[in-house]
């Protein structure tokens, strides 16, 4: 009996050894899904695996849930993602709890092609030692052309001007971005209003202009709700990514156009797990997905902006409709007229006390 | 001297006999063991962790392990900043948190009770190097807020190994500028409110599923089988498809836009420009729940009605009841259990229902679950999570104790 088992699991053990020395890497790479991943699947995974056969790229759309998942993975000692996609904020958060690892971006990464080092190509989108940006998006507001006349809302304060725009408004379900729009609205310089969101004052000041529209709003939760809404008529504005209004625009043809006023600018980037078990391999898909001409290709099929300053001159046209994608970027100087920097120190430390006076502002 | 009875073996019969007897109840504990294992893993131990979660908070003190024993022989009523020994202490203990990359934890564990703390820590870890005697004035060279004496009293309080903050948070209670127990401001109070909203939308959500479910069963124990039985298909095939998709039909017909209000403008009930707002709020809530949950209260009442002969009735009327008497006397008291199994179970989903009311909840109809749910994948504040879903599991319990004393659990019949 025993001289059997023996034997079985010496079999086992030779088999998976012969097994391992033929099979691939498997690399596990969180991201949103839908059209976001398809444009890193097309931009980053393909090429990587097309040149290195021995790796297998895995897509996992649990980006949503990447903390808690990522803590639950780390105190149950079995981490099982190698890479995962966040948006810079979570990035600062799960270097505080230690959930990724920090990186060395001079070493690890790829310089530009004329020999910039990519601490300096990415400059100061670095917002965290274990945060390697990816490309710089926008919370951004999409408005029904058919609903608003012949005088389309061109400022942030048409989003709360009731009487010139009447309608429901779609907005992100948490302080971020809402509060500063209100203030900006209020009259608030730009420069002013982290400083204003600090005291007790400025927070009830933005409260208080999102009460003069709150009963008019829808508010969302997932990037997806807000151009849907706008589809079915259900709203006449709302909030969401820039890509996603990209698509509903310039790929499904909603009548929907972009109000650029105020864009919210954030980053969106990679973590590369604590604990993970392909770190090597994992570090080099990254070198190679995160250098200069594979964030500019990214661009080929989803209207983010590259986060290297070396790629913006090579973003091109939009791989099937073939129209230039450069007007279609946030970061064109023509939709950039006024943007709002997202200030990470402030909202990683007033994050989880902002959103308890909103939720209860919500509530009331 | 009596003679032992002995098998042909030579066993002694006693001896036998309890062998036998122990192989038996052995292998009934056998064929129980899989399943109560599997409860205990997948049940128990989670709760437990949970309850464990609720009050544990080793973090602080583990990290900063030189600095809280200290901390505990200052004296915060003095008004006085720590001794500089606590502060070497405290310079240690960051150094050794820059190595092992904790102290953004503790920082963000602190920044629960006041914001500002996150912030602190990941710029002190960061620092850690430049630190040098005297402690104290080097600390308060990064940053001034080490020079706050508020800031120590909440870092002392906060240092123990277990703590009752993620309790007080979720009923809305906090600690004062002495460090005694009071009521949030008013515009920060929300848990309680929730729980209310959760336990009345709940019970509503029961009653509505009652009143409708209640006739629904009636008719398919009182048809045929043949033709019953496509009844309780159609009662089945929503039972059967996906949440998500019953959810989002509710909002194809229910938003300004939809089927419904297009319905009732077309026919001139309201106005185009004044359309109902029945998505996106309370009411959209209680119908999308009562028409997900309302299967759970049909098929326990259906089983229950299917077992009473129709000669009870007709044995009432010919005895000059009333079919209202008839009704209330004879054959509802006979679908007590049907009830009862039906409530506690709609009542007890509804309680802890997430994804309906996060799709089309809005703002006046997410429940208690949603925050747990944000607490758990959003914040990561699992502590406060664990607070939250203890309390809702105490509400439960007692609500279910009630239940007993009221009706009688015996009194339940499942199907």
């Amino acid at each position: 009996m025993n001289k059997i088992l023996k034997q079985t699991l010496l079999a086992s053990a030779a088999f998976g050894l012969v097994s391992a020395a033929h099979a691939e890497t498997e690399l596990v790479v969180v991201s949103w899904g839908g059209a976001y991943t398809a444009s890193q699947q097309k931009a980053y995974h393909e090429p990587y695996m097309a040149a290195n056969p021995d790796i297998k790229i895995i897509n996992d759309d649990s980006a949503n849930e990447a903390l808690s998942k990522l803590r639950a993975m780390q105190e149950a000692g079995n981490v099982t993602w190698d890479l995962v996609d966040v948006v810079a904020s979570a990035a600062i958060t799960a270097c505080d709890e230690g959930l990724a690892i920090e990186i060395n971006h001079d070493k690890d990464l790829a310089k530009a092609p004329d020999g910039t080092l990519a601490s300096a190509d990415f400059g100061d989108l670095i917002v965290s030692p274990c945060f390697i940006p990816q490309i710089v998006y926008s919370t951004t507001f999409g408005y029904r052309t058919d609903k608003v006349g012949d005088n389309p809302p061109t400022s942030i304060n048409d989003v709360f001007d009731l009487k010139k725009y009447p309608g429901k408004r779609a907005l992100e379900k948490r302080p971020i971005n809402n509060l500063e729009w209100a203030l900006l609205a209020d009259g608030v310089a730009v420069g002013d209003v982290y400083a204003e969101l600090g005291t007790e004052a400025g927070v009830k000041r933005a409260l208080k202009k999102l009460d003069t529209i709150k009963d008019q709003v829808i508010w969302w939760e997932k990037g997806a709700q807000t151009p849907q809404l706008l589809a079915d008529g259900e709203v006449v504005m709302g909030s969401t990514y820039n890509g996603r209004l990209f698509s509903a625009i310039v790929e499904e043809k909603q009548p929907i156009a972009m109000l650029w006023d105020w864009q919210a600018f954030d980053l969106d980037g990679w973590i590369v797990p604590k604990g993970g078990k392909n770190e090597a391999a994992v570090m080099k898909y990254l070198k190679f997905a995160t250098d200069t001409q594979h964030l500019a290709d990214q661009a080929k099929y989803i209207s983010y902006g590259p986060a290297r300053k070396s790629s913006a001159p090579l973003v091109g046209k939009h791989a099937k409709l073939g129209i230039a994608m450069a007007p279609h970027m946030p970061t064109d100087p023509k939709n950039a007229k006024n943007t709002l920097i997202y200030d990470y120190e402030f909202w990683a430390d007033n994050k989880d006390d902002l959103t308890e006076q909103f939720n209860a502002w919500l509530a009331q | 001297m009596s003679q032992t009875l002995v098998t042909v073996d030579g066993v002694p019969l006693k001896v036998s006999l309890a062998r036998a007897q122990r192989r038996g109840k052995l292998k009934a504990i056998g064929l129980v063991v899989p399943l109560f294992l599997f409860i205990l893993v997948t049940f128990f131990v989670p709760i437990l962790d949970m309850l464990f979660r609720s009050v544990e908070n080793q973090l602080v003190g583990e990290v900063m392990h030189r600095t809280v024993p200290l901390l505990n022989n200052w004296d915060e009523q003095s008004g006085e900043l720590p001794s500089e020994e606590v502060f070497a202490a405290l310079a240690e203990d960051f150094i050794e948190a820059n190595e092992t990359k904790l102290g953004g934890r503790v920082g963000r564990r602190l920044n629960y009770e006041k914001p500002g703390f996150s912030g602190l820590f990941r710029k002190t870890t960061r620092k850690a190097g430049s630190l040098e005697a005297p402690y104290q004035q080097s600390f308060i060279d990064i940053n001034q807020k080490w020079g706050d004496v508020e800031n120590w009293k909440i870092f002392k309080r906060e240092s123990a190994p277990y703590t009752i903050s993620y309790y007080l948070a979720a009923v809305d209670l906090g600690y004062g500028e002495t460090g005694e127990i009071v009521r949030n401001k008013d515009d920060r109070r929300i848990y309680l409110k929730l729980f209310w909203r959760t336990v009345w939308m709940s019970s509503l959500i029961t009653v509505i599923c009652l009143f409708l479910a209640y006739p629904i069963a009636y008719l398919l124990s009182a048809l045929p089988t043949r033709k019953s039985n496509l009844l309780i298909i159609l009662v089945l095939l929503p039972f059967w498809t996906s949440l998500l998709v019953r959810t989002t039909a509710w909002i194809a017909l229910l938003q300004q836009e939809g089927v419904i209000n297009d319905l009732i403008v077309w026919l001139g009930f309201v106005a185009d420009d004044n359309r109902l707002s029945m998505i996106h709020n309370r009411t959209g809530t209680i119908i999308a729940m009562v028409h997900i949950l309302l299967p759970f209260m049909v098929l326990p009442l259906y089983s229950v009605m299917k077992t009473i002969p129709p000669s009870y009735m007709k044995a009432a009327k010919s005895l000059g009841a009333t079919p209202f008497t008839a009704f209330v006397r004879i054959y509802m008291p006979n679908t007590v259990a049907g009830i009862g199994a039906g409530a506690i179970l709609v009542f007890i989903l509804s309680i802890g229902y997430y994804i309906t009311p996060a799709l089309v909840g809005g703002q006046s109809g997410t429940l208690i679950s949603n925050f747990i749910a944000f607490h758990m994948s959003s914040s990561l504040n699992w502590g406060l999570a664990a607070a939250l879903g203890a309390i809702l599991l105490a509400i439960v319990l007692i609500l279910y104790f009630l239940y007993d004393r009221i009706v009688g659990i015996d009194n339940m019949k499942l199907g």
